[in-house]
């Protein structure tokens, strides 16, 4: 696609270029999800398989947990991943459906608005946890 | 004995119905009405009709025009699956009616068959099986569907290897049906996306090694109207009267533009 002349008759380079939005957004997808397939797995796996499973959860095994770095960054990053991804779906499922410009503006609205609630919370239980604090 | 009435009247119709041939079964062809003078919603009528097993639905559709009623509405030219004017739902599915066989849409074990014809959806329809293309179009041209060349102009035809010609083949194909736009649930939400058709006929130019508009053509296509959504549902691919091979050039237009930086 290089040129190999001068271009006298060419009116103009294409405009401004469009950002890359729509692109970056459908790339996500892709690897929020395969990141989420481990991330989930390994999530519900640990919760609910190992070492018998739901039973053993109770107020000292999330705070054992989540005394770990380790474990702190995969629930954040499962939160956010999974939160952005599941918003960007229903961002796609909106635009494909709404029929009226109003109505898909305040269904984004809500979806937005519910998503930074969300990814707040969430961060902020992980950054501030307190393992001290007492059980009940 | 009178001579065959072959009088035309203004809405097409034939006359009396022609002698019914041998091995013809009667199969009743439902069709999806709307006259816009009339009706506030569309409806369907149902005609019965002899056929043939090597009729073709347009064949159907004709008899009913001709002498059963001559204010049924479609669009047909060649009758010869090249021009693609005659595209539309036959039993659900996006199809062009001079290239379905009634013996393929016969109910097995003597069952009375029923032909459903409806218009394509996602354009807005103009009379019975007559759809507005002109959405279809416009985003047909917003992707420049032609050569786009800069500097001067060769003293010969532009050269191409056999190769960077086989590269864009599949695409070469289109005839502009709107069977594979009308089939794919992105598109019917109205002006919304490009369609495949339109993508399909970007490809063809942007895979071209004669042609030097890639570049504006892929960043029409990144915009939220383009490529990006595809939701690779394949409806287009299965809908293609001509065998293209839509969503995988969908599928490439994505990976050019993902690569070309």
């Amino acid at each position: 696609m290089t040129l190999a002349l001068d271009k006298p008759r060419s009116p103009r380079r294409p405009a401004a270029r469009r950002g890359n939005f729509e692109m970056i957004s459908w790339l996500f997808m892709r690897i929020s999800g395969l990141a989420l397939i481990v991330l989930v797995l390994g999530h519900l796996f640990i919760m609910n398989i190992l070492d018998g499973g739901v039973h053993r959860i109770n107020f000292a095994f999330v705070a054992g947990r989540w005394s770990s770095p380790f474990w702190q960054f995969w629930d954040l990053a499962m939160l956010w991943l999974a939160e952005i991804h599941g918003g960007n779906g229903l961002r796609t499922v909106i635009n494909d459906y709404a029929r009226k410009d109003s109505t898909r503006f305040w269904l984004k609205i809500m979806l937005y608005v519910s998503m930074v609630l969300i990814l707040a919370l969430g961060s902020y239980v992980i950054f501030t946890f307190d393992a001290t604090i007492p059980a009940n | 004995m009178t001579a065959v009435t072959s009088e035309r009247t203004a809405t097409g119709k034939r006359g009396d119905q022609p002698p019914v041939p041998d091995g013809a079964v009667t199969v009743t062809v439902r069709v999806q009405r709307f006259n816009p003078e009339t009706d506030s919603e569309p409806r369907w009528e149902s005609f019965g009709v002899p056929a043939l097993p090597t009729d073709r639905v347009l064949n159907l559709l004709h008899y009913v025009k001709w002498y059963l009623d001559g204010t049924l509405t479609f669009r047909r030219s060649c009758a010869h699956g090249i021009c693609g004017s005659d595209a539309m739902q036959i039993n659900g599915v996006n199809r062009l009616a001079c290239k379905v066989l009634v013996k393929d849409l016969l109910a097995g074990g003597g069952k009375h068959t029923t032909i459903t014809v409806a218009p394509i959806k996602g354009l807005p329809v103009n009379k019975d099986l007559l759809v507005d293309m002109e959405p279809f179009m416009e985003a047909f041209r917003a992707v420049k569907p032609f050569l786009i060349t800069y500097g001067n102009e060769p003293t010969r035809e532009r050269i191409q290897s056999a190769a960077d010609r086989e590269r864009f083949d599949d695409t070469t194909k289109c005839i502009l049906c709107a069977c594979c736009t009308t089939s794919c649930p992105v598109f019917w939400n109205e002006g919304s996306y490009f369609g495949p058709a339109a993508i399909v006929n970007a490809h063809r130019f942007i895979f071209d090694s004669r042609d030097e508009g890639a570049e504006e053509r892929l960043d029409i296509l990144n915009d939220a109207e383009g490529v990006w959504r595809c939701r690779t549902t394949f409806n287009c691919t299965d809908a293609c009267p001509r065998g293209i091979q839509v969503t995988k050039a969908i599928q490439e237009v994505k990976r050019a533009l993902l690569f070309r930086r």
